[in-house]
């Protein structure tokens, strides 16, 4: 098809041919052209469904607060719904299609809908489907979801880039329309730092498209020539592309820049879109106004846009959506559509306005009426108009320009929660002085609607804004045109004449929610969902309002208006994720140990950020448990290793040093000698457990505390918090070395003989016995740390070495090991050995517990401050009945043990009231052959040998199980101190 | 937010980790006789004020000091930002 | 004299080198680091310590950019202390020597990964990864702060086209990956 609806002019790229399909017909354009204007230049104004009715729909506007021309972009994984025709940059080999239609566009099989439509009104939802409850889920839902909706999604994963990024300037200007680039300009000249950002991909706003000149150039010629000196400075950064999304506290902007929306694919490696945090100290909102339309019945059929939607296509794109247009005005503005299009020699239907004193045209007819009603089922053909006399006449138009005047765009002054100013004057509302911090408003959307005022306006924010002394330069000449307009917003007598075209709401819903209660603004947009949909009503609220104000009798600015919120256009949620998708939806921890875990073929598991080794499976194993068993076994009867570089370290040192771990242990450090290590739990300041752990006394001042995995950050912060905060004058120091030191643990009776291998000093049981520490040396002189605690239960070690040296190390231990037949274990190994041992773990340092109910209440030292000391001796903490750590086994050693599962008497009731407690881990322990637990029960201290039974009601568990002590293997501590 | 580090100059909250009340500085001495209840107070009764707040932030993603925010809670403002070392010692607060 | 081959963060045997564009990323492996915190009443000697060493004391926000020591500041009376791993791979005990009980000192050679960035677009690069103000930042200006999440120094170098980013050592990948995404991005 030809480009039917083309016309001359325009700033498009009349050489090129951008071939498209929309629906699979295909099509051609140009460089410059927007999917929308391509569009109508081919004699399309059908581009979609009504999101409630299913009405044919064409663009009503030719920018991003477009509600009706939704379309699907692309095919495939790079599929995009509810992309606005209006700003969707055409490029070659563009596939889009309408969405929301069951059947074809022409032939929406859904359009049965606006048929019913007295059955859709306000409030259907809630009023229709209330009843029988469960049919909502089931039924209404799915088949309202279905028939009112937008487009689809691909579901399969985006396979583009997204970038977040991060600017900084002393001045923000928002939209690059007259007063965007003045301000910019003026701002630039001073040497001040600019960003100047525009959603558009062309620089320039409205001087696009109207015929006003600036100086003796064409407001376009001005626009380039602005631009080339901006982009001149190097103090200065032009961003097209790139909507300003939200206002947010002190300055900070969300900014979504476009980069590859307007070619088919991105270049490799290139994002999409980049999500810009803009921190600037002053900012210009430059956004211009919105032209806002009348209502009057039928005026949401393809064909009737907005009077200036219709200039920007004819003298920005070279497009007329029709070859005969009339014009529906409250105000001079319109009539320049019909100016326009007449000099381009589009032929003018008539130019309809309800003022009695409108501007008289030679070249077409100006009549005083109301448009009060259209014909056209799938485009505009004719359009009905009362005239002041009451009679009636029709007019032949395939499309029609509506005007009711301009509304400034103030949704970013209101995104901190400021109300605008209303206007008489222009019948407006405009930004009040409550601003977010640093703004300033500019042109047209403070209400300055001449180009000249916009560009006077521009230069004097920039002055005010950064303070720049002296005159304003030599301002460029240009129209300087009064508003002159009559307000006016529905026709009398409309009924199914449309506000809100996005989400199918009409004046006839706003008189009935009046007419149910529903008074208040925020009242009105929930309950007719008006301004409601991802337009949030730019061309609509207005008119809402103003019907509202009407029928209550109020003035509009009494009648108030709802909040703009971020975003200002829709985002998708790609942009949002950025990079942190997939694996590198966080940073992953590697310990030093990695690669030798991988080359053995370790399973890993993430905890928290870390990869850590599960298991080693070996030649022949099929089944986890296999693994896990051989490597407790192995460990257990000769020696293992697992890496235990994850746990949190930090360094505390000064001669304050053991009085301040004396404040966060609930247990006393003070006396710990050099050389020594000691388990300690700290505790919340409201007596529940925090974090349990180890520290270490290498020197008179000189501490390593050991904090659990997870815990680390939320330690150190705590630690920081107590010397800061709290004891500000201790001569205390730290830092986390956590990834600084590798450090493995080396568990086994033969673990002694394996480290006398590599250590350079004694370590005998006489020179080194159980709870010892040491700064050592290995190998023959690297500088390590020795530690003889056990987790395992057995007797043991942990050795640490700068990271660096943690490859080196793992593979020492282990040739040192081989003739010990030594055995690296994981995270699964480990546990199980700990749960045979009764050590406690997050499971049991759950956030509920305290140390009275580990059973290391007599840790709680009474002589001494320390943090939740006092508190951990509430009455409530310290029942008789309370909880206690406690071992749990299978009376038959077949039967699982499961953690989760609740703790019931031997006999009686199965339910909440009666529960004696929880289980927290459970596992296989190979040792034993069983499963061992442990949990919490009443009083499970002196419960030892008694019958329970251990229920999962959901999983229809049932257990009969024994209380015993936590330590199922070597309760007296033997090995551990051999 | 933006958080004028009185070391660093203005940065961005989001390099921050939030405690809350600066009152949780004036710790109880556990050693009065009424030391249950102070501790009580301490731990569980807050203020909740819509307009000015002092609470702590910790610069977890920058020089690790906790620092005294003074903030309105209705319009984010910040009138000061202090070093909670330095709050703390003025408070009376030592060893 | 011990055998003990150590590895480099990104897990090799040798420093990793990546081009792309016209930016190149290192892995530095030759950085010997420790950190360095005054002591109540050891402010002053702290002070002269590191002036001696560094030629001056940086203060917020700074690094000395010093031969063979340099050093940035990290926190209230702290400071990092870096030095050739070749001849100060001792650095911490080194440091001790020279403070005594005026001030602790922690090793953290272990504890980091050190990538230079170096190239025309350098700065282009870090905008889309770092909230810093990379542009405004002059040589000398060390911050800490985000990269991917990660908690990183980044200090601007002498040369108006090289940063240094010293990141947490257990993710040198993740920010590696980070770093060479964002070259990508601006190749």
């Amino acid at each position: 098809m030809t480009q039917i609806n083309r016309i001359a002019g325009g700033q498009i790229d009349r050489k090129s041919a951008l071939k498209f399909t929309f629906d699979g017909k295909s099509y051609t354009g140009h460089d410059g052209d927007t999917l929308a204007s391509a569009l109508l230049a081919n004699g399309v104004r059908l581009m979609g469904r009504s999101f409630k009715y299913h009405r044919p729909r064409g663009p009503l506007t030719a920018g991003s607060e477009e509600p009706n021309a939704l379309v699907e972009l692309r095919t495939g994984a790079r599929q995009e719904p509810n992309t606005r025709a209006t700003t969707a940059e055409l490029f070659d080999g563009l596939t889009a299609r309408s969405q929301n239609r069951i059947g074809s566009l022409k032939f929406d099989l859904m359009a049965i809908n606006d048929r019913f439509s007295n059955f859709l009104t306000a409030g259907f939802y809630y009023k229709t489907f209330m009843w029988p409850a469960a049919f909502w889920e089931k039924i209404y839902e799915p088949i309202i979801r279905n028939a009112a909706g937008l487009g689809s999604l691909s579901k399969q994963d985006d396979p583009d880039i997204y970038d977040k990024g991060f600017l900084h300037c002393d001045l923000l200007v928002i939209g690059s329309g007259p007063s965007g680039l003045m301000a910019a300009l003026t701002a630039g000249r001073a040497g001040s730092d600019v960003i100047i950002a525009d959603e558009d991909f062309l620089l320039g706003g409205r001087l696009n498209s109207e015929t006003h000149s600036v100086n003796d150039q064409s407001g376009a010629d001005w626009v380039a020539a602005t631009v080339a000196e901006l982009a001149s400075l190097p103090n200065v950064r032009i961003m097209p592309r790139t909507t300003i999304l939200g206002a947010f506290d002190h300055g900070i902007f969300g900014a979504l820049e476009r980069t590859a929306d307007h070619v088919a694919v991105p270049a490799a490696g290139k994002p999409r879109q980049v999500l810009w945090r803009i921190y600037t100290k002053h900012s210009i909102l430059a956004a211009g106004a919105t032209e806002r339309p009348i209502a009057f019945d039928n005026n949401d059929r393809p064909g009737i846009m907005m009077a200036s939607a219709l200039r920007t296509y004819a003298n920005r794109f070279g497009v007329t959506a029709d070859r005969r247009v009339a014009v529906f005005t409250n105000n001079d503005d319109g009539h320049r559509t019909a100016a326009d299009l007449h000099a381009k020699g589009v032929k003018i239907a008539a130019v309809v306005d309800v003022r009695p004193d409108a501007p008289r045209s030679l070249d077409y007819e100006v009549i005083q009426g109301e448009v009060i009603n259209t014909k056209g089922r799938i485009g505009l053909t004719f359009a009905d108009v009362r005239l002041a006399d009451g009679s009636t006449r029709t007019l032949e138009c395939g499309a029609m320009g509506v005007s009711g005047g301009w509304n400034p765009n103030v949704h970013l002054t209101s995104h901190h929660r400021g109300r605008p100013d209303w206007r008489d004057d222009i019948a407006a509302f405009v930004p009040a002085a409550e601003l977010p911090q640093g703004m300033v408003v500019a042109g047209a959307a403070m209400g300055d609607f001449s180009t000249a005022g916009a560009l006077r306006s521009g230069a004097q924010a920039a002055k005010s804004a950064l303070g720049i002394k002296g005159r304003l330069p030599k301002m460029p000449q240009a129209e300087d045109a009064p508003v002159a307009l009559k307000p006016f917003w529905y026709v009398d007598g409309t009924t199914r004449g449309w506000l809100d075209q996005q989400n199918d709401v009409t004046v006839k819903d706003v008189k009935l929610s009046h007419q149910e209660g529903f008074r208040s603004v925020e009242h009105l947009k929930r309950y007719t969902t008006l301004g409601m949909a991802t337009d949030q009503g730019k061309t609509s609220n207005m008119g809402g309002l103003a019907i509202m104000a009407e029928l209550t009798g109020k003035t509009i600015p009494e009648t108030g208006t709802t909040i703009f919120r971020p975003p200002y256009t829709p985002v998708a949620m790609g942009a949002l994720a950025g990079r942190s998708v997939g694996m590198e939806f966080h940073p992953t921890r590697l310990t030093p140990s990695h690669r030798f875990a991988e080359e053995r073929g370790a399973v890993f598991v993430e905890t928290g950020n870390w990869m850590r080794a599960q298991w080693f499976p070996i030649e022949g194993e099929t089944h986890w448990r296999e693994s896990v068993d051989r490597e407790v076994i192995a460990t257990r009867n000769s020696v293992g290793v697992c890496d235990v570089t994850t746990l949190g370290k930090v360094d505390v040192q000064g001669p304050d040093a053991a009085a301040f771990l004396n404040k966060v242990y609930c247990n006393g450090f003070a006396k710990l000698a050099v050389g020594k290590v000691r388990y300690g739990v700290m505790l919340r300041e409201d007596g529940i457990a925090m974090d349990d752990g180890t520290a270490a006394r290498l020197a008179e001042d000189h501490f390593v505390v050991t904090t659990t995995t997870a815990n680390a950050l939320p330690v150190y912060r705590h630690m920081e918090f107590v010397h800061q905060c709290l004891f500000p004058d201790m001569d205390v120091q730290m830092i986390s070395t956590t990834e600084a030191w590798a450090q493995y643990a080396v568990a086994g009776p033969n673990s002694r003989k394996l480290l006398e291998k590599i250590v350079d000093q004694d370590i005998s049981n006489d020179a080194f016995p159980f709870m010892a520490c040491a700064n050592i040396t290995v190998c023959g002189g690297l500088r390590a740390r020795l530690f003889r605690i056990s987790f395992s239960g057995e007797l043991a070690y942990e050795i640490a070495v700068p990271s660096q040296y943690g490859d080196a190390m793992i593979r020492k231990i282990m040739e040192a090991g081989a003739e010990f037949d030594v055995t690296p274990y994981g995270t699964e190994a480990l546990g199980v050995m700990r749960i045979e041992k009764g050590h406690a773990v997050a499971n049991e340092l759950n956030g509920t517990t305290t140390a009275q109910n580990l059973g290391m209440g007599r840790m709680v030292s009474k002589k001494k401050d320390s943090i939740g000391s006092t508190l951990s001796e509430r009455v409530g903490l310290n029942g008789t009945d309370d909880l206690r750590l406690v071992g749990i086994k299978p009376v038959n050693p077949a039967d699982p043990a499961p953690a989760g599962g609740h703790l019931m008497n031997a006999t009686g009731p199965v339910d909440a009231t009666h529960d004696q407690g929880y289980v927290t881990s459970s596992a296989y322990s190979p040792s034993l052959g069983h499963q061992v637990a442990l949990g919490f029960v009443k009083s499970g201290n002196n419960r030892y040998g008694e019958k329970m039974r251990l229920v999962s009601p959901l999983t229809n568990v049932e257990v009969d199980v024994e209380i015993v002590s936590a330590h199922f293997i070597d309760p007296e501590g033997e090995r551990l101190r051999a | 937010m933006i958080i004028d580090h009185p070391l660093l100059g203005p940065r961005d909250a989001a390099e921050f980790t939030y405690l809350g009340d600066a009152s949780l500085i004036d710790r109880p001495d556990w050693q009065s006789d009424t030391a249950a209840q102070d501790f009580y107070e301490y731990g569980y009764l807050r203020d909740n004020p819509a307009g000015w707040h002092q609470e702590l932030w910790f610069h977890e993603g920058g020089d690790r000091s906790w620092l005294v925010v003074t903030r309105n809670t209705l319009t984010h403002e910040i009138k000061s930002v202090e070093l909670a070392r330095d709050v703390a010692r003025q408070r009376g607060r030592s060893k | 004299m011990h055998d003990l081959k150590p590895t480099t963060a990104l897990g090799g045997a040798k420093p990793r080198v990546d081009t792309i564009g016209a930016l190149t990323i290192t892995e530095n492996i030759g950085v010997a680091l420790a950190s360095v915190a005054a002591r109540l009443n050891g402010e002053k000697k702290t002070a002269q310590v590191l002036k001696k060493l560094l030629g001056d004391v940086p203060g917020p926000g700074r690094a000395q950019l010093h031969d063979p020591e340099a050093g940035f500041w990290m926190g209230p009376n702290q400071w990092m202390i870096g030095a050739p791993m070749v001849t100060h791979e001792l650095l911490a005990d080194q440091l001790k020597d020279s403070l005594g009980d005026a001030a602790s000192v922690t090793e953290q050679s272990g504890g980091w990964v050190v990538f230079d960035v170096v190239g025309p677009n350098m700065i282009d690069a870090m905008e889309r990864i770092c909230p810093a103000p990379i542009r405004r930042m002059v040589a000398g200006d060390a911050q800490r702060t985000t990269i991917h999440h990660l908690s990183c120094f980044v200090i601007r170098r002498d040369a108006d086209d090289h940063v240094r980013v010293i990141g947490p050592r257990a993710s040198a990948g993740s920010l590696h990956h980070a770093l060479a995404g964002a070259a990508h991005s601006v190749a």
